[in-house]
């Protein structure tokens, strides 16, 4: 079932920070079920991307629309920062946060984070500071985090960018998890092989523009432009 | 359980200091509270009146000041001419002389400008001025300072020069003052007996009649300040000028020495 | 030397003989600072908080003034809190001056500006650690002031404690409108500005040693009752 808050549409949305900008023109439909990923080479504005979708950005220019009223619209949808942003409070509470701020006890709130760490497959201390955690551990702690309210849409910035194998694994299993679950996933990667396993469709930004979108298939069988090409083949630009 | 613990402490701590008995605040000068005379006759007003009596002490000056604006019930102080102006611009009821003690001229021991062998007090404070002596003034309107100002006064002398520091202090502060340079001083004699820290300072004259120290009793006017505790300022009046408060008066000495000569009239 | 020795001496024979009016005085010190610190760390705190978070126009001028009102000469609050609070004044009525409760908010009005600026730096280091996850998880304004006193206790504790320390110290104010009665408003440092009147040095540093001392106690206490700098806890 597509989210009620969708379809989002972005029209001519420009970001600029200190006069220079970081991304736009963009004019982009999110909609339907499934992950989209964000790709493209460093600084072609994917971060930016996200989180103006998410509205942590004001815009410079353009429109930017969901559907539904703007306290919905922003409690069914979560993100995942690339760095893991980590509350000093022990894990569980960590993950139970979402929850506080709906006004559920603290205790209900532990009860709903115990499983949602199981759902992701934290298995640590839950009572330690999360501030002990590993880097794979903190990124499942945060997506423990995102999911917890169970989101409409979820946005995720290269969650897997500093782990490895093992804690990539785990994340894209749990991601597929919430898309079946029927989660609107949108996410950034640089791993071609993460987007080839997870993708629906792809988004392909370059300088700040989105200049390819299409189904994963189409846009692996044979990318329209050079730097999306050259990007998928791992070749290093000029 | 921090927080409870913390709140339990902190209430505590009030209930600890309540306190029950009737309490008045009466402003006494300085030399009052340091001659020590008041932690004698307190416990007593309080046995046998029940009247807490809170000493506010301060100068002459501000405690005339606190009458006037009604922050304190009573005021007992030793400056005539300003206590009589006080009385007749309505902020108290009457004056009424309770006791008096006297001042004294203090100096370093090796008495530079002669004031030793001076026979009136106008001549020892010419003696320090023609010397150009250092002397410490209180400089504070209070009433020791307004006697020592009159005291130039009288001798002819308008104090001014590097010699006559005004330290704007009580007395002890000024005492302590003198004691630091060496200077001449004048202070009432209960502050400098029970003064601790004399160094070279000495007792250099005495028994002028010019130097007595009347001190007097006032109770600030109910009609001015009607939250005044007019009932317990009378009760504290009758008390002060009873035979008890006579007899302790008199009898309070330091080192031998007497410090106050009780002459309260009846009424 | 002799007067430090002495006083030294004297702090601790008054200190074993449990000497009463050193415990009223002490006990008196800690009733006003304690209520104090805490009358002004309530507002101290959310304030330094808000400002951090929130982005108004007057903001740049607000946190100078918070600065700048961390010197606030004692003497003069005082002075002010006497002529509003004297049975002349406008406030006269209470029949507040020369009580503790006077004394109170004397030393109310001079640590609330440290605690709220300081709370205030140590808040807007943790509101940019958090700013992005607060704004996504749709905190209300409300809701992230309540966190971020919460995470960020320990460094509240510490503008507390500054506040603290500088109520339990300060004796211009407080001489100003409790009038250091006797058994009424008579707390550690108005009595220690009187024994040095009294030039008893050797008393008014004694008295000065125990107020060290009490100061020294209450942040330990406070440290260990919320267990800082132990182990990799916050």
């Amino acid at each position: 079932m597509v989210s009620p808050i969708l379809p989002l549409t972005l029209e001519n949305v420009e970001l600029r920070r200190q006069g220079k900008r970081v991304l736009g023109p963009v004019s982009y439909t999110l909609d339907g079920e499934g992950i989209t990923i964000v790709m493209g080479p460093n600084g072609a504005g994917k971060t930016s991307f996200l989180r103006c979708m998410h509205g942590l950005e004001r815009l410079s220019r353009g429109r930017m629309q969901w559907q539904g009223d703007e306290d919905r619209i922003r409690a069914r949808q979560a993100f995942v920062f690339q760095t893991p942003i980590l509350m000093r409070r022990s894990v569980l509470d960590c993950i139970a946060y979402p929850l506080i701020l709906d006004g559920l006890s603290r205790r209900e709130a532990r009860k709903a984070a115990e499983r949602e760490a199981e759902i992701v497959g934290l298995k640590v201390t839950l009572n330690a500071p999360a501030n002990v955690l590993s880097g794979g551990e903190r990124q499942k702690l945060a997506l423990a985090r995102a999911l917890i309210r169970a989101p409409e849409v979820l946005f995720l910035d290269e969650p897997c960018a500093n782990l490895d194998l093992h804690s990539t694994a785990e994340i894209e299993r749990v991601l597929a998890g919430a898309r079946d679950r029927g989660t609107r996933i949108v996410m950034s990667t640089h791993n071609v092989g993460q987007a080839r396993r997870l993708a629906d469709d792809i988004l392909f930004l370059s300088d700040g523009r989105l200049i390819e979108t299409g189904s994963r298939d189409v846009f692996f069988a044979g990318p329209g432009t050079p730097e999306a090409r050259a990007h998928i083949n791992g070749d290093l630009l000029p | 359980m921090t927080f409870k613990t913390a709140i339990a402490a902190i209430s505590a701590l009030w209930l600890a200091t309540a306190a029950g008995a009737e309490e008045l605040k009466m402003a006494v000068t300085t030399s009052f509270a340091n001659s020590g005379l008041a932690e004698i006759l307190l416990p007593e007003i309080e046995k046998d009146t029940g009247i807490t009596v809170e000493l506010l002490v301060v100068g002459t000056g501000q405690a005339l000041k606190l009458g006037e604006a009604g922050d304190v019930d009573a005021v007992l102080v030793h400056s005539k001419a300003a206590e009589e102006e006080f009385v007749a611009a309505g902020h108290a009821t009457h004056r009424r002389e309770i006791m008096y003690n006297d001042f004294v001229v203090v100096g370093p021991a090796a008495d530079p400008a002669g004031v030793k062998a001076a026979t009136a007090a106008t001549e020892a404070f010419a003696g320090i001025a023609a010397a150009q002596a250092p002397f410490v003034s209180r400089g504070d309107d209070s009433g020791t300072h307004k006697a020592e100002l009159k005291l130039w006064k009288a001798a002819g002398i308008e104090p001014a020069g590097d010699w006559y520091k005004a330290v704007g202090q009580g007395m002890g502060a000024a005492l302590n003052t003198a004691a630091g340079m060496d200077a001449y001083i004048l202070s009432d004699r209960a502050s400098w007996l029970n003064f601790e820290n004399k160094a070279n300072l000495g007792l250099l004259f005495e028994g002028d009649k010019a130097l007595f120290n009347q001190y007097a009793y006032l109770p600030v006017n109910p009609e001015k300040h009607a939250h005044v505790k007019a009932d317990a300022a009378k009760a504290l009046e009758d008390w002060l000028t009873s035979d008890k408060a006579k007899g302790m008066i008199e009898g309070y000495k330091i080192g031998d020495q007497q410090l106050f000569h009780f002459n309260a009239e009846a009424m | 030397m002799n007067d430090i020795f002495e006083g030294l001496t004297q702090a601790a024979r008054l200190v074993v003989t449990l000497d009463a009016d050193l415990a009223e005085i002490t006990l008196r010190s800690l009733q006003v600072t304690v209520t104090a610190t805490l009358i002004a760390s309530a507002i101290g705190l959310p304030l330094g908080a808000w400002i951090a978070v929130n982005r108004f126009r007057l903001r740049r001028i607000v946190i100078v003034v918070l600065n700048a009102l961390m010197g606030l000469p004692p003497v003069v609050v005082g002075l002010v809190v006497y002529v509003i609070l004297s049975r002349s004044g406008p406030l006269g009525v209470l029949g507040l001056l020369f009580t503790p409760t006077a004394m109170i908010i004397a030393q109310v009005i001079i640590i609330t500006p440290i605690i709220a600026s300081i709370s205030h730096q140590a808040i807007r280091e943790l509101w940019a650690d958090y700013h992005d996850l607060l704004i996504s998880l749709h905190a209300t304004r409300r809701q992230r002031i309540a966190t971020l006193l919460w995470d960020g206790r320990r460094a509240l504790m510490t503008a507390s404690l500054a506040g603290f320390g500088r109520a339990i110290g300060e004796v211009g104010a407080i001489m100003i409108v409790g009038g250091n009665i006797d058994h009424a408003t008579r707390v550690l440092t108005t009595a220690i500005a009187l024994e040095t009147g009294k030039g008893d040095f050797g008393l008014a540093l004694a008295l000065g040693f125990v107020l060290i001392a009490l100061a020294i106690a209450v942040n330990l206490a406070l440290h260990v009752l919320s267990g800082t700098e132990r182990g990799s806890r916050w």
